[in-house]
This record gives structure tokens, C-alpha cells and sequence, in this order.
């Protein structure tokens, strides 16, 4: 199963990397961008067995750092079989 | 005096790291893989080098913390060995656990490399001991990820408790409170970006790291 695990920077961290992207954007003529904010997306292959609670330790022992990340868990929800699409 | 420096796959300043232990400390230090689980006995200091382990790949640092030796590097320092970490050394410590807070990107994107002041803020610490409190000293960079960040009550705390061992004079990388370089709770654990390594001898330029050596072999005996 796919789980999404998102990271993100907490609000009032500053972002170097946020603010080149919303520089460069404006470099290029772009204008309207208020703020750019730069994460990871991690893509996790998952075992049906694996509960929530584990990949939330594994966003909190390795995947984040939650001194200054925040995370947040998107699991693929798998459609039951025969369901109507 | 008994040291180890501990060697990940990416590891670059664990050679300068032994040769400023052997010159200064008089004996080779030990060095130990990061799959190694077990350390040397009756280990007097643990040095965790700079470099760029498993090529700084999720985090600076965040890889090595939660590779095997680490779990024995935590058991030595919870018993009061003396655990140095330089620039990736010191990222590779806030990743584990060891020390407060984390390393961010420098703010202002460039990486790092040259000679900077720093103020030592605290003489009473083992590291520091050859220093005085306030004294100005120039010790080289060389990072992308050096800024030190901390939530308001970790900063304080840490000021409070005279841990900040040592402090840019200017602006270096947007480190909160220009903080260079601090000590674990226990008195024990340094992590500094920092290299005293590449500061000990005349053909070095400057030899201002000497002293953390010489202070810190002292105060271990």
C-alpha cells in the first residue's frame, strides 16, 4: 500500500531554500507569489500490516525531524473488492 | 588517553581528526566503523568527525545517528566518556539525541569555508578549559548545514545552564543566538561546526583549536 508522508518545515522556521525558489521565481518575471515554503515528499511502500501508529514512529524516529519538521501521513485508501469504483 | 574516531561512509575529517588526537594526545586513536557495534575498551574520548556521512542523504547527519556504533557511542557518553562532534560530527549528535536542537541549512544558502572568530563563552567547561571565558579565538568553517536552531526555552536554557561553549562574533550562517558550538547536559558531549582539528599547528596558519585538545586531554587524564 502507498503512504505519502509529507515533511515540512515548521511555520516560523525560516526556509533558505523557500526563499531562493520565491527569489528566482521573481527573477523570472512571476509575479503574485506571496511565499514559497520547500518540503520532501516521501513515498513509502507498505505492507497492509502496518499500522498507523508505525509510521507515525517512523515519521518521528527517522523521516522528520520534529525539532524543526513538521509531518504529515497520506495512506492510499484501498478500495474493498467488488466496491463500485 | 584511550580515543576512538568513529568512520561513516562519507566521513572526510576523521584522518585530520586522528592526526590532531595522535599529535596532541600522544597515542593513536582507534578507528571505528559505523557497522562496528561494539567500541574499544576503557575508551577516554569519542570523536565524531566532520564530512558528509551517507552523503547527507534525508538530513545532515540523520542517517549516521541511526546507524549500529551509535547506540554504543549513546551507552559511552550516558557513562560520562567524552563525545567531540565536529561540523557533521555535531550534526550527527543533535540527530541522535545527544545534544539539543538541530542543524538547518545556512540561511543564507552558501556553504561556508573559512576562517571565523568565535567568542568562547564558557572557560568552565572540559573543552574549554584552556581558553578564558570571553576570549576571542579563530578557528576555520567549513559547512552548508550550520545553522543552530532551537525552540526559545531550549535556547535559554542552554544559556542559562552555561552551555553555549562557544559563540560566532558575527553572523556566520543564521545560527539562533550566533550559537557555534554546545555542550550535553552532563558536560560531557561537545558538538561545534567549528574545526579545532584544522587549527593545531604553525603551518595550519593558526593554532587556536590547540588548546581544546590540550584542555580537554587534561581534564580526562
Amino acid at each position: 500500500m502507498k503512504t505519502r508522508v509529507y515533511v515540512t518545515l515548521k511555520n516560523g522556521v525560516l526556509d533558505p531554500q523557500g526563499k531562493a525558489i520565491h527569489h528566482a521565481l521573481e527573477g523570472l518575471g512571476f509575479s503574485g507569489v506571496n511565499d514559497v515554503r520547500a518540503g520532501k515528499l516521501i513515498e513509502l511502500d507498505l505492507a497492509e500490516s502496518v499500522a498507523d501508529e508505525d509510521v507515525e514512529a517512523m515519521c518521528r524516529k527517522l523521516l522528520a525531524n520534529t525539532v524543526i519538521e513538521n509531518f504529515r501521513i497520506e495512506r492510499q485508501i484501498e478500495r474493498e473488492p467488488g466496491a463500485a469504483a | 588517553m584511550k580515543s576512538a574516531v568513529i568512520v561513516f561512509p562519507g566521513s572526510n575529517c576523521d584522518r585530520d581528526m586522528a592526526v590532531a588526537l595522535e599529535a596532541i594526545g600522544g597515542s593513536k586513536p582507534a578507528m571505528v566503523w559505523h557497522r562496528d557495534t561494539e567500541l574499544p575498551e576503557g575508551l577516554d574520548l569519542i570523536a565524531i568527525p566532520g564530512g558528509f556521512s551517507y552523503g547527507d542523504y534525508l538530513r545532515s547527519g540523520a542517517m549516521a545517528a541511526n546507524s549500529p556504533v551509535m547506540r554504543a557511542v549513546k551507552d559511552a557518553a550516558d557513562r560520562g566518556v567524552s563525545v567531540l562532534g565536529v561540523c557533521n560530527g555535531f550534526q550527527i549528535l543533535t540527530e541522535a539525541g545527544l545534544l539539543p536542537g538541530a542543524l538547518m541549512r545556512n540561511a543564507g544558502i552558501r556553504f561556508v569555508c573559512r576562517d571565523v572568530a568565535l567568542k568562547v563563552e564558557n572557560s568552565q567547561t572540559a573543552f574549554t578549559a584552556r581558553y578564558d571565558s570571553g576570549e576571542e579565538i579563530v578557528i576555520p568553517v567549513a559547512h552548508h548545514d550550520g545553522n543552530y536552531q532551537a525552540d526559545e526555552d531550549t535556547l535559554d536554557r542552554l544559556e542559562g545552564e552555561g552551555r553555549v561553549a562557544f559563540r560566532y562574533s558575527r553572523e556566520c550562517n543564521g545560527s539562533a543566538r550566533d550559537i557555534a558550538g554546545i555542550v550535553g547536559a552532563g558536560g560531557n558531549v561537545l558538538g561545534m561546526m567549528p574545526h579545532p582539528e584544522r587549527s593545531i599547528e604553525p603551518a595550519h596558519g593558526r593554532t587556536d583549536g590547540l588548546r581544546l585538545f590540550q584542555g580537554l586531554i587534561e581534564a580526562i587524564g
